[in-house]
């Protein structure tokens, strides 16, 4: 079998804002085509900068970054970042918003309105596509903003925390949703978390980093297969991994 | 808070008036002076209806040179915060000038002005252009600098250009305050145009406006129907008010918090 390409290969990698002190030391995270790694660790360890390197909103200070075999910035029509909040246009209907990175390319105006269309419809807002974002529930505006990630068919899929400020039942429900969207477009994902047991549902990478610098502290494994069911979260095995990730938190905030 | 029922918003602002009205009466009555320096409201109302026509022609003119200025305000004000806002440099070289301009007292200006632009109505819209220029540019300004940094990444993720960010992202994240700028702008051009005219007077012809009607009366000791003016003067701007809070809530109803309504 030949070496695939990582998607994402991060080389010795070190990052500081302007002259402050080193946010990440040495990174060497590499993740491949069908990978879905979650970052987890304390707050303010560099999980977002991560990201944002990715991405290219940042640049490194140290070391080498390629993204889909390139330099993040030229990798950016290939990738699409999804906010915390979900930063959508207030100004802007769902569908609007829903359209936007394909109005910012360019793209004519029939093909963006059935793109953008049929993603609201995948994410079940079919009925809520002239409403405002004012007039949205949380779970609804994560859903446009997930649309509207996906209208470019990115490879690559960045999510910091996109479901931190929503309900358990919400949140697990989109977790599923993410999954299925998952299995229809093949995307490669990096996803941000507090959540321990988010991070084991849906990864088959969970990424560990401790803080001060900002470093990868360890990984777990998770190989339940893909599609995975919502009675997973129940099962021993589950169980099992979410105590794993756990006992790898510990001691990273028992050291930093 | 719990929100006051819709009559009472209406009536109590009438209750007041009438009760201001009444009050008015008192003071004539008690004090015993004249027509001349205290008319009734009933005497305002009569005089207004004497002057009607003069008062009409009069208003009319000033509304066109308040219009005139506030239109030329609000179409230079928004280019200009447009170059400010997309320019640290041009921000950092005018920022000062602009403040200059604005401290200046129009006072001082307005025989220059006259000078340069004439007795009429040039003069005049240039005079309101003036008040009504520096809380525009400043307002949408501001609004241009305050957008959300998170959509500045979107829009930077997305590779878009430095003109999309703008006409997708800084200006309509700035209508709230350009239309702030506006509302100000809107009770301050009737006042412009006034003072204009009334440092003008008529020497171009036609009624002179609302401000030469001041001047005029003021010589012919025609206080009541000074009073009138004043009146005719408040109905003017109240219109230009009005008309801007229209506005506003045709750009922003929609999607703005401030037109949020209890449901929905
Ligand atoms: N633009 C910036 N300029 C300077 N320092 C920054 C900047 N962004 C982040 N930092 C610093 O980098 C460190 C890591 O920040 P980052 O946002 O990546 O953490 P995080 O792991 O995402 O935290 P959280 O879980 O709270 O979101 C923090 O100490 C923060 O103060
Ligand atoms: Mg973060």
């Amino acid at each position: 079998m030949e070496p695939v390409a990582p998607i994402v290969k991060f080389s010795s990698l070190k990052k500081r804002y302007g002259a402050g002190p080193w946010i990440l030391e040495d990174i060497n995270l590499a993740v491949a085509a069908d990978d879905f790694v979650s970052l987890i660790g304390p707050s303010g360890c560099g999980k977002s900068t991560v990201l944002k390197l990715i991405s290219g909103l940042s640049p490194g200070t140290e070391g080498g970054l390629e993204v889909l075999g390139t330099t993040p910035k030229q990798a950016r029509d290939r990738q699409a970042f999804i906010f915390q909040d979900a930063t959508l246009l207030p100004w802007l209907t769902a569908q609007r918003n829903a359209e936007l990175p394909l109005r910012l390319r360019r793209a004519a105006a029939a093909e963006r309105a059935a793109k953008a269309r049929a993603m609201l419809d995948l994410v079940g807002l079919a009925g809520a596509r002239d409403y405002y974002p004012r007039q949205l529930s949380g779970g609804m505006k994560m859903r446009v903003s997930i649309a509207r990630a996906l209208t470019l068919s990115p490879q690559l899929l960045l999510l910091d925390e996109p479901f931190g400020a929503l309900d358990e039942m919400t949140r697990n429900r989109l977790n599923e949703e993410l999954l299925a969207l998952r299995e229809r477009s093949r995307f490669t994902a990096l996803f941000v978390t507090h959540s321990v047991s988010e991070a084991v549902f849906l990864s088959n990478r969970v990424v560990v980093m401790a803080a001060n610098p900002g470093r990868e502290h360890g990984e777990v494994r998770v190989d339940f297969p893909y599609p995975r069911p919502a009675a997973l979260r129940g099962s021993p095995e589950f169980l099992a991994k979410v105590n794993e990730v756990t006992q790898l938190l510990h001691q990273v905030e028992a050291t930093s | 808070m719990k929100k006051m029922p819709t009559v009472w918003l209406w009536l109590l602002p009438v209750v007041c008036g009438l009760l201001f009205v009444a009050l008015w009466y008192g003071v004539r009555r008690w004090s015993g002076l004249q027509s001349w320096i205290l008319p009734t409201p009933g005497e305002i109302v009569a005089a207004a209806w004497q002057e009607r026509a003069r008062l009409l022609a009069a208003a009319g003119d000033t509304a066109v040179g308040a219009l005139g200025g506030f239109l030329l305000a609000a179409t230079l004000g928004f280019g200009t915060a447009l170059g400010l806002g997309a320019s640290r440099t041009l921000r950092a070289s005018l920022w000062p000038w602009l403040l200059v301009l604005q401290m200046t007292p129009v006072i001082v200006l307005t025989p220059i002005i006259v000078l340069w632009a004439g007795p009429g109505l040039p003069g005049i819209v240039t005079i309101t252009w003036l008040i009504s220029f520096f809380p525009i540019v400043a307002n949408m300004t501001q609004g241009l600098l305050s957008t959300d940094m998170n959509h500045v990444a979107l829009f930077r993720m997305a590779n878009a250009s430095r003109l999309q960010e703008l006409w997708l992202l800084r200006v309509p994240a700035a209508m709230p305050f350009y239309l702030a700028g506006l509302r100000i702008a809107a009770t301050l051009a009737p006042i412009g145009a006034i003072f204009g005219e009334y440092m003008v007077g008529n020497s171009s012809g036609g009624t002179g406006g609302l401000g030469f009607l001041v001047y005029s009366y003021n010589t012919q000791i025609k206080i009541p129907a000074l009073f009138a003016t004043a009146l005719t003067s408040c109905l003017l701007g109240f219109i230009f008010v009005a008309a801007v809070a229209w506005l506003n809530w045709a750009v922003l109803h929609k999607w703005h918090d401030s037109f949020e309504r209890d449901d929905h």
